[in-house]
């Protein structure tokens, strides 16, 4: 009888444990499913992308036309007295697709982004991890990861009526919108995303390192220059990236603020026209299968592949940074 | 019983959508569309509501996205009719016919001017098309050379997409290209308030009015008066930068596309045309094809002349 029993409780267990097993199995799947799906979306996405681009390379009609020299070298437009080496004009009797102004232009804009963008972000997030109090801290995180939500187009059109007036009458530019308004506006777009992760960053160094820093007998100050942000470094240098690869990426504010004139020139006060502005502008338009299609996604291409490889780059730094820090340490 | 009938219905039409046969089914039977030109969609959509008023049953569908996106659904086969603001280019007459098998028509539809402003401090009120020319590719670069003051001068165009941008290109600037310095912009109004803004700066679109700008009187050649953009004068032919704005289809119209069609050059509907602030066509223009539509369904497809 109680042999009996036991087996039929034992039976109803395993039961039980075999059903929660395949439950537990199929969301297993699911999630590893998920994770996968993402992957091969943007594998996909590239490879769609990148086969628009490619018969730039082998179609006649777009070997006539394009070619890598006229991509990236100097050619003979313009007149002798005035040569123009590099001309982004896909619209006319002779199509000219140098990307040398439009790599230019994203470049100046990305550095301008950058240079407001990378001391602000970098300067709040130890302000708000190491020094301020705990209400003000409460304010100014929010505040700024609230900027990350702003539609970029509300910065741009700011930048377009009112950042370009105050800089024009400032400076006394000759381009009302220029590399500088464009990029000071894209580096509002960058500030919350490096800010978000440097505080991140700063968070997660343990106490301990600061607590044996200050027993020490230095100071908040030596502490957080020479203890924390060394420690936080991979973290902040991540933050840097992404923030480097939102404003490469970034189109509509560009599109609005730099008005657009593809100049090859260093002069930050000049208006320029960025790689991912010429796609938002042009693709559109297009005739289909044409060779002016064919180079825009080849810009798409070039695009991905450069925030890819940038991506690359800081995760292969941190990764050594992080190697540095443990196991030299 | 009556919700099944429904139901079934819908089936078989999208059933016969599938098939090849769907396209022109949509197009006679259902609602028609029209796509393109953002300078026209303002004026296809008062044509729509006018029109479908008087036709009740009829409805038409109509949207923007510049002349291109037009051009390209029409060649995919998503639109009936393509607005452009640009005469269709031989290569995309090509791709119509080798995807959908017709031949385009092409029907000037309506008129429209472009206008040259400058800032309204700018002392220069009157240029030549050859000063215009050589402004924008770069030829002059100094208010100083048409008699302004002595500042250099900022472009502004159209972003490349616009039919505005091709047109201007062809007819100012005789086919050379805009002097890479020129910035482009999304829109007539964004080039109207830009120029507000810069009194040194010229920008070109549709003929506006706008605060802080002057529309140039604009001379043929040297010897010849200058003229203001106005309606008379565009319509007239006086004013010298004035083009044909067109419907696209594929193929002649029948049925109801065709009643639209006749409809929208008819006196009742060029007199929308003026409602909305363009131009109405020359009387000869809807003379011509008037004479073509009645003797119809053979005619080829029309050439507007000259432009």
């Amino acid at each position: 009888m109680g042999d009996i029993a036991i087996t039929v409780k034992s039976l109803s267990l395993t039961r039980q444990r075999s059903a929660r097993h395949v439950k537990e199995w199929v969301i297993d799947r699911f999630i590893y499913l998920n994770a996968w799906l993402a992957i091969a979306f943007i594998a996909l996405i590239f490879i769609f992308v990148a086969r628009e681009a490619i018969p730039l390379f082998y179609e006649p009609a777009a070997k006539a036309e394009v070619g890598w020299g006229r991509l990236f070298l100097a050619q003979n437009y313009g007149t002798a007295e005035a040569p123009l080496p590099y001309v982004w004009q896909p619209i006319s009797t002779e199509p000219k697709y140098s990307l040398m102004p439009l790599l230019l232009g994203t470049l100046k804009v990305t550095i301008v982004a950058m240079m407001l963008a990378v001391p602000l972000a970098v300067g709040a997030a130890v302000y708000t991890a190491e020094f301020a109090p705990g209400w003000v801290r409460e304010v100014i995180k929010p505040a700024v990861e609230m900027l990350a939500g702003f539609p970029s187009v509300v910065l741009g059109f700011f930048a377009l009526i009112v950042l370009a007036s105050w800089l024009q009458d400032a400076f006394e530019l000759d381009f009302r919108l220029n590399a500088l308004n464009a990029g000071l506006a894209l580096g509002l777009a960058v500030i919350p995303i490096i800010y978000t992760v440097c505080e991140d960053a700063l968070g997660s160094v343990p106490r301990k390192l600061r607590e044996a820093s200050m027993a020490l007998g230095a100071t908040r100050a030596e502490t957080t220059l020479r203890i924390v942000l060394p420690a936080a470094l991979p973290g902040i240098f991540a933050g840097v990236v992404l923030g480097f690869g939102r404003a490469i990426g970034e189109t509509m504010i560009v599109l609005m603020a730099s008005g657009n004139a593809a100049i090859t020139s260093w002069n930050f006060s000049e208006s320029v026209r960025t790689l991912a502005a010429t796609i938002a502008a042009e693709l559109a338009e297009v005739v289909f299968g044409s060779p002016h299609y064919r180079v825009l996604f080849f810009i798409g291409t070039v695009l991905f592949l450069f925030t890819l490889g940038i991506n690359s780059l800081g995760a292969w730094m941190i990764g050594r940074w992080r190697r540095k820090l443990t196991g030299g340490a | 019983m009556k919700e099944l009938r429904a139901m079934l219905g819908a089936l078989s039409a999208s059933l016969v959508l599938l098939g090849g046969a769907g396209h022109s089914l949509r197009a006679q039977a259902r609602n028609i569309t029209v796509k393109g030109s953002d300078t026209l969609v303002i004026l296809g959509q008062r044509w729509a509501e006018v029109y479908m008023s008087k036709n009740p049953g009829s409805a038409i569908q109509v949207t923007g996205g510049g002349s291109g996106t037009g051009i390209a659904a029409l060649i995919n086969g998503t639109c009936d009719i393509a607005e452009s603001s640009r005469p269709m280019k031989e290569a995309e007459k090509a791709q119509v016919k080798q995807k959908r098998g017709k031949e385009v028509v092409e029907v000037p539809v309506a008129l429209d001017g472009l206008a040259v402003y400058v800032n309204d401090k700018n002392p220069v009120s009157e240029l030549t098309i050859e000063q215009i020319r050589k402004i924008y590719t770069g030829a002059i670069k100094n208010w100083k050379d048409v008699g302004g003051r002595d500042e250099r001068i900022i472009l502004y165009s159209r972003e490349n997409n616009s039919g505005t941008y091709v047109y201007f290109k062809e007819h100012v600037l005789e086919n050379a290209d805009y002097y890479p310095t020129a910035q482009t912009l999304p829109g007539t109004a964004a080039v109207i308030n830009a120029v507000a803004r810069d009194p040194r700066s010229i920008g070109y679109g549709g003929i506006a009015y706008g605060k802080g700008i002057k529309p140039l009187r604009v001379k043929k050649d040297a010897d010849s008066p200058a003229i203001e953009p106005s309606m008379e004068n565009v319509v007239t032919g006086a004013y010298p930068i004035s083009r044909f704005l067109y419907w696209y289809l594929a193929g002649q119209p029948t049925g109801g596309l065709k009643k639209l069609v006749d409809w929208v050059m008819s006196k009742e509907g060029q007199a929308v045309v003026e409602n909305v602030g363009y131009y109405p066509l020359p009387e000869n223009v809807t003379a011509k094809y008037a004479g073509a539509s009645a003797k119809e369904p053979k005619a080829k497809s029309r050439k507007s002349g000259g432009m």
